[in-house]
């Protein structure tokens, strides 16, 4: 066996190979088997439908493609704000669904990258909203964190209270203005 | 060092006007009366008219705005710095000072501004002065007769020819402007599409440090104001923001987030050789050095629960708590010789400027305002006066007050909010 032409077989073929190597590795002597063509191709087998035309394939073969799957839609649908009670800092329970989702999108790709800024209501004075906004940012860039991501992919950062949501010097703007948007770069 | 109160203010000149008709104001807004206000009379200069700016005007309404003086009527009056002023009829005005000047044009397009002042009680000349200037210092010309006379009268420098800088926004833009003290005749330093906070001004009056979220995240910036030359001077991970400057212009002090948490960070005038001053888990910001030494430095915590104004060595150690009235007090400022502290209390829904005398332990805050949403104090250099942002008739303007909060003017007229006034050293 020998892992270089993997990269060059149909998905589906390359899950029976795996299923092939790892069958045969139990009796196979240690020196013969490569490590990494298992992992890989373990990986593959998780992932079918994707398969390309080459030979082999039917000339009738439809791939169907389903948006809600795919890395846009799921960005897309991806919901992108807490918000904090009055002088608060907590990550509400409600918002776990919100942290858990964008935990997942995260880990599930290093290269991704994601500015959490958070936000104040207008009382009070600007710098210290500005540290206020800050430390809603870290709250959620700490529960993202204890999900999966990493810190090298989240900056926090505040806006205080200079950007708000909604103009309104009411508890309902204050309530949408107490914030953390998380802006993917 | 020169103090002097407003008792021996009073003694100054032999007798005191009473009343006299209150001079015309020049865009100035005033409320309150001073405990004593000296009353002057300074008619219109020769040919101010044939210039593009009204001279006496502009003296008239630095003075009035100082707190300690009353301009006297004095329309009508044709009088420059040659006459010979009969001394009773200004004493029947009940003037105690008089000043009178004229502006030429000279031939190669400036203007050369004369004026002399004379104690009308004793009948005396107390002095004059000539200078040639652009037509785009006409108005600094103003605001220096205005400190001459304030400093001959009183015994304490004059701050009208200082400026201000501070933050408007309309249209969607952001802008840094730098007006002189009186609030005219305002330039744009900076303009954005995002936010700019938090301005102040270098020691030797050239450079604007100020926080600005030009791109996506607050960053400190340090800009030459005659040149616009400008240089981020923090720039890290997460929030930069709140720069302050040393008293001999070497060292800045800003609230940084880089290493989690807002905590109060201190540099070098370029942003090198960045230390960290405090270490608490929580919120420490607004440094502002103590003048006149900047020994001390004065900042924000919430480390007691509600944010108090704390004050810690330059180099590090116990850090000492301030303020004890309220349960939010920010936003703190030194007076130049140490003694006071202006800072913003929250009572109820309110935030109100207060006073703290720091010379005598123990004292109570002095509320200086009846508005409610007051916010960044800033001192004018000779301490007289305090520069803040409030919220006037549905808008965000900015006042001066003096530290017995009874003289009160509104400045600048824009139609765009006002905000986040920073008040210039001497010098420019």
């Amino acid at each position: 066996m020998n892992s270089t032409h993997h990269h060059h077989l149909p998905r589906a073929a390359l899950a029976l190979l795996a299923a092939a190597v790892l069958a045969g590795c139990a009796s196979t002597p240690l020196e013969d088997t490569k490590a990494p063509v298992e992992s890989r191709s373990a990986g593959a087998a998780g992932g079918a439908g994707a398969g390309g035309a080459s030979s082999g394939t039917s000339q009738s073969k439809v791939t169907p493609v389903d948006l809600a799957k795919t890395d846009n839609a799921m960005m897309s649908n991806l919901p992108r704000i807490v918000f904090f009670d009055f002088d608060s800092y907590v990550v509400k329970d409600e918002f776990r669904s919100t942290v858990e989702a964008n935990a997942k999108v995260l880990s599930a790709d290093a290269k991704k990258k994601v500015t959490i800024e958070g936000h104040t209501d207008e009382r009070g004075g600007r710098e210290y909203n500005l540290a206020l906004g800050q430390k809603r940012a870290e709250a959620v860039a700490k529960s993202l964190a204890l999900l999966g991501a990493t810190n090298a992919q989240m900056e926090a950062v505040s806006f205080g209270k200079e950007r708000p949501a909604v103009q309104g010097s009411d508890e309902a703007a204050y309530a949408k203005n107490r914030r953390a948007e998380l802006v993917y770069r | 060092m020169k103090r002097r109160t407003v008792l021996q203010l009073a003694a100054l000149p032999a007798s005191l006007g009473l009343f006299g008709t209150a001079q015309a104001q020049f865009r100035v807004e005033i409320s309150g009366v001073g405990a004593t206000q000296l009353p002057i009379a300074v008619p219109r200069f020769r040919d101010e008219e044939k210039a593009p700016q009204p001279v006496s005007a502009i003296i008239r309404a630095d003075l009035e705005r100082s707190g300690f003086f009353r301009p006297i009527d004095a329309n009508g009056v044709a009088l420059d710095e040659t006459a010979r002023p009969v001394m009773a009829d200004w004493r029947g005005r009940s003037a105690d000072a008089l000043a009178a000047g004229s502006v030429q044009r000279l031939a190669d397009g400036r203007f050369d501004v004369r004026f002399k002042l004379w104690d009308v009680v004793k009948g005396s000349e107390i002095g004059g002065q000539a200078s040639a200037v652009d037509a785009a210092d006409l108005r600094l010309a103003a605001h220096r007769i205005a400190d001459y006379i304030y400093e001959k009268l009183t015994g304490d420098k004059g701050v009208f020819s200082t400026r201000i800088a501070y933050v408007t926004r309309g249209g969607g833009r952001y802008t840094l402007r730098v007006a002189d003290a009186d609030g005219e005749g305002g330039q744009v330093a900076l303009n954005s599409p995002e936010p700019i906070i938090s301005p102040a001004w270098s020691p030797d009056g050239r450079e604007l440090a100020y926080v600005s979220f030009e791109s996506q995240k607050a960053v400190v910036y340090a800009q030459e104001v005659m040149s616009g030359k400008r240089r981020p001077i923090a720039n890290f991970r997460g929030s930069n923001s709140a720069p302050a400057w040393s008293p001999d212009g070497s060292t800045l002090a800003a609230t940084l987030s880089r290493e989690g948490g807002s905590q109060l960070f201190l540099m070098d005038r370029n942003g090198g050789n960045v230390r960290r001053l405090t270490s608490s888990q929580a919120i420490d910001t607004e440094p502002v050095f103590e003048y006149p030494d900047g020994k001390r430095i004065y900042f924000v915590s919430d480390r007691g629960g509600g944010p108090q104004v704390y004050r810690i060595a330059t180099g590090g150690g116990n850090v000492e708590r301030i303020s004890f009235g309220g349960s939010y007090n920010i936003s703190p400022a030194v007076s130049p010789d140490g003694r006071t502290l202006a800072y913003i209390a929250r009572q109820g829904n309110s935030f109100k400027l207060h006073t703290l005398d720091l010379s005598s332990p123990g004292s109570q805050p002095v509320p200086l305002t009846d508005t409610t949403d007051d916010e960044s104090p800033s001192f004018s250099p000779n301490g007289k006066l305090i520069i803040y942002a409030t919220r006037a008739g549905g808008r965000d303007v900015l006042m001066t007050t003096t530290l017995d909060g009874k003289i009160k003017a509104r400045l600048v007229s824009t139609t765009a909010d006002v905000r986040e006034p920073n008040w210039s050293p001497y010098g420019r």
